[in-house]
């Protein structure tokens, strides 16, 4: 009953998504003030009964109700409760049912926070967010709908691919589309001020905590997925380049992008029709990313059951949307007044810097993503675009875009002085040759190019502390002022610090793991040992035993170091009768420096058993830098002048001489 | 400087990124694209190359062995055409099985593979695309594989 009344609010939604698409644009169209105002409740009814769609769902999990096609698939009796709850989103109809619900859940916080925003252009947005949920709930309902009833019931479902229970995995999902699909907020408001053919400060402001919160959220969903990976899957490496690790890294770069040229609207009134573009970019990648994992065209963990139908159908909604847009773009963009004029060497100018050199970064991705499936289709040649591809081309490119990163916050808006900014860097450049020298000498004896991650890395952090200490004048003023000045500064300048910091660590981890892990292979019999950059590893013993829903081969191996004993490690090989599937679950030591990382293969008491133990220098780091880019995002979310969202008064951030607008 | 050369100027660099990104990008192809072939098309094709390549089929059943200390181990991948004797080092993938399919990439020499990676699977009703492409094209596909 619950299941069918589950069905039922989805076709609610579907209705309530209409209405909220049709009626605002009309009569916003009309300037129907009155009328307008349906697209707030009818986003806030739309939000309530995707939810209460979800629940139902969610409901039949928790009670193991197999009855239903979904829930019998993809749960078992057994499994705990935990992944009860995550295995509603671990299949393709409960996944899609979670993205329109973080689809109308933007819709509701823009139908809700959004009070500060202009009658007509919250009518706008909120239509083309609706737009967006029909065209979505019409795909469930009519191809992936998670209700369909079963006959006979099964006596217990088939169990969710052991490797999706993990806790890691859980909230993977759930980040990761609150982040991508949270791109389609900034598309409607792209979209909506396309329409309006108005765009300036006062829509960058609007249009930013949203933006935040979908590029926090992202950032946070593809850490988890990574970390993820790194642990679960028992490899040993951290991220592949695989199709659709790109597929969600593709609106991340475009995103990361748009926050950035965003501040030049916002503070100067310029690179306005580049910004819209890069909205619109942004939400084509993350439908794009939904397209290829879910159409049957990548085989991987992420692939959902292969179905021709669904594909065409997330094509047509891609071809629809993104065509529509750019449609408009062509029309509209042209027209828009061109906005505070600058030179090449200014804060704008490093921000448009960034834009490129992401832009094209993001370029070379979706070109190593898509061209093995562009060749299959065209030519019938199987190729692989692997790790060696995105080394030769994605960081020659970041390089370049590291380096300015400690350079453009130095430079002032509209005219920059590139020599000032340089000598303000000395700070960097101690870090950078200190960190480099440091690290060199720390590891002599291994392979030389991690120390240019390095010195990049100190150069990259040196900056944006010396940007921090100058904005409060530290050690120019007593250090009680500095302090007070530190607490006067807005939010979103500690958020900026931050995230820069946090890219700082995340490349020092990503260099040294990227030449300096070091790995042993060995059989062993119980009682063997090894030797690991410096560590003794003892295989103690091997024990069989039951888990909730599997059973288990777990082996006990005792790292010391000058006899010191300095961890466990609890590798398991464990089967999943259910699905009669082996996994890997390997166990990892982590320090602040490495992690020593262990897993078990096939074997026995006679004949030993196969371990591989990486050491995985600084990879600690790599999560480290993540956590604080989130961080960053949050911090920035709390500034106060997005809470208010009141145009903020034109300060002295640049000289408020406006020059004449042009139209061209 | 006016818009327009200003504008000028940035168009002018964003094609100049795009070049050095093309450029990139191409010589990156050149070394670092790795193409498959079934055993048919190396067999066939008389493929002999040095370069890093990926071969799929199915481990050949009866065909895997294992040297004393466990790590190296012999297998032949096949399309039930034609197989390719292959070697690696190293612990294999959970799902590793004689007569499932199989991905590898390394390179041949003195006509083995020498296999650097085993791809690993997620499940066991999985069947590489490559593979399952490649005993269609060999005439031996038996309907799909899944569940």
């Amino acid at each position: 009953m619950i299941a069918e009344l589950g069905h039922f609010a989805l076709i609610l939604a579907l209705v309530m998504a209409t209405v909220q698409t049709a009626v605002p644009l009309i009569s916003a169209h009309r300037s129907n003030t009155v009328l307008m105002e349906i697209g707030k409740p009818s986003a806030i009814a739309q939000f309530f009964a995707i939810l209460f769609a979800f629940c139902a769902l969610t409901n039949a999990y928790i009670t193991s109700d197999f009855s239903v096609v979904n829930v019998a698939e993809n749960s078992h009796s057994l499994k705990p409760l935990l992944y009860k709850i995550s295995g509603v989103w671990g299949n393709h109809e409960g996944s899609m049912v979670l993205w329109v619900l973080i689809l109308a859940l933007f819709g509701f916080t823009v139908a809700v926070f959004g009070k500060s925003l202009p009658p007509t252009l919250r009518a706008r947005v909120l239509g083309i967010q609706g737009s967006i949920g029909v065209a979505f709930l019409a795909f469930i309902i009519t191809t992936s709908n998670p209700f369909l009833r079963l006959n006979p019931v099964p006596l217990d479902g088939r169990d969710l691919n052991p490797l999706l229970q993990d806790p890691g995995l859980a909230f993977h999902p759930p980040m990761l589309y609150l982040g991508y699909v949270g791109f389609s907020i900034t598309f409607s408001f792209a979209i909506a001020a396309l329409i309006e053919g108005n765009i300036g400060p006062a829509w960058a402001r609007w249009v930013r905590p949203w933006a935040l919160l979908a590029w926090t959220s992202l950032t946070a969903g593809i850490t988890l997925g990574s970390w993820w990976a790194y642990y679960e899957l028992g490899w040993g490496g951290w991220w592949y380049w695989d199709p659709v690790e790109n597929a969600s890294f593709m609106p991340w770069l475009v995103g990361t992008a748009f926050l950035h040229s965003a501040i030049v609207v916002e503070k100067r009134d310029a690179l306005k029709s580049w910004t819209i573009l890069l909205a619109i970019l942004a939400f084509t990648l993350s439908l794009m990313g939904t397209f290829l994992v879910r159409s049957g065209v990548l085989t991987s963990v992420h692939a959902f059951a292969v179905d021709p139908e669904r594909g065409l159908f997330i094509l047509a909604i891609l071809a629809f949307f993104v065509g529509g847009a750019f449609i408009l773009f062509a029309i509209r963009a042209p027209k828009m007044a061109l906005g505070g004029l600058f030179q090449p060497i200014s804060r704008e100018g490093g921000l448009v810097m960034n834009n490129l050199l992401l832009s094209v970064a993001t370029a070379t991705v979706f070109l190593g993503t898509l061209y093995p499936l562009f060749l299959d289709a065209t030519t019938g040649q199987k190729v692989s675009v692997g790790p060696p591809f995105f080394n030769a081309t994605f960081i020659p490119i970041m390089i370049p875009l590291l380096l300015l990163m400690a350079i453009g916050p130095m430079l002032s808006w509209k005219q920059g002085d590139l020599a000032s900014a340089m000598s303000r860097l000395w700070f960097a450049g101690i870090c950078s040759g200190g960190i480099g020298i440091l690290f060199w000498l720390l590891n002599s004896d291994k392979p030389f190019t991690p120390i240019i991650g390095f010195a990049i890395a100190g150069w990259l952090g040196g900056g944006a502390l010396k940007e921090l200490a100058d904005r409060i004048l530290l050690f120019k003023i007593p250090l009680l002022n500095s302090l007070l000045r530190a607490r006067g500064l807005p939010r979103s300048a500690y958020g900026m610090t931050l995230a820069h910091l946090g890219i700082a660590i995340f490349v020092c981890g990503a260099s040294a793991d990227s030449a300096w892990r070091s790995e042993v292979v060995f059989n062993a019999k119980e009682k063997d040992q090894t030797e690991l950059a410096g560590f003794n590893l003892k295989l103690q013993k091997v024990d069989r035993l039951k888990g909730p829903n599997y059973e288990t081969e777990r082996a006990h191996i005792m790292v010391t170091k000058d006899s010191k004993i300095i961890a466990n490690l609890y590798p398991e090989r464990r089967f999943y009768p259910v699905q009669q599937m082996l996994t890997t679950e390997a166990t990892i030591y982590s320090t602040v420096v490495a992690d020593l990382y262990a897993t078990i293969g096939e074997g026995d008491k006679r004949n030993g058993w196969v371990l591989r133990i990486w050491y995985n220098p600084l990879i600690p780091w790599i999560w480290l830098g993540c956590l604080l880019m989130v961080l960053g995002g949050v911090i920035s979310l709390t500034d106060r002048r997005l809470r208010i969202g009141a145009p903020e008064k034109k300060t002295g951030n640049y000289k408020t001489v406006e020059l004449g607008t042009e139209h061209g | 400087m006016t818009p327009t050369r200003r504008r000028l100027t940035f168009i002018c660099l964003g094609f100049l990124s795009l070049l050095v990104a093309s450029a990139l990008a191409l010589t990156a192809f050149e070394d670092t694209l790795v193409f498959f072939y079934s055993p048919s098309d190396i067999k066939e094709k008389s493929i002999n190359t040095d370069k890093q390549i990926r071969i799929g089929g199915l481990v050949k059943s009866g065909s895997l062995r294992k040297s004393e200390d466990g790590i190296l181990v012999r297998f032949e991948v096949t399309d039930l055409k034609h197989s390719i004797p292959a070697v690696y080092r190293g612990p294999l993938p959970d799902l590793f099985r004689e007569n499932q399919g199989v991905v590898a990439e390394g390179h041949l020499s003195k006509g083995i593979f020498r296999a650097k990676t085993i791809l690993a699977k997620h499940d066991e009703n999985y069947m590489p695309k490559e593979v399952a492409d490649s005993l269609k094209k060999a005439g031996k596909w038996k309907g799909e594989n899944k569940n």
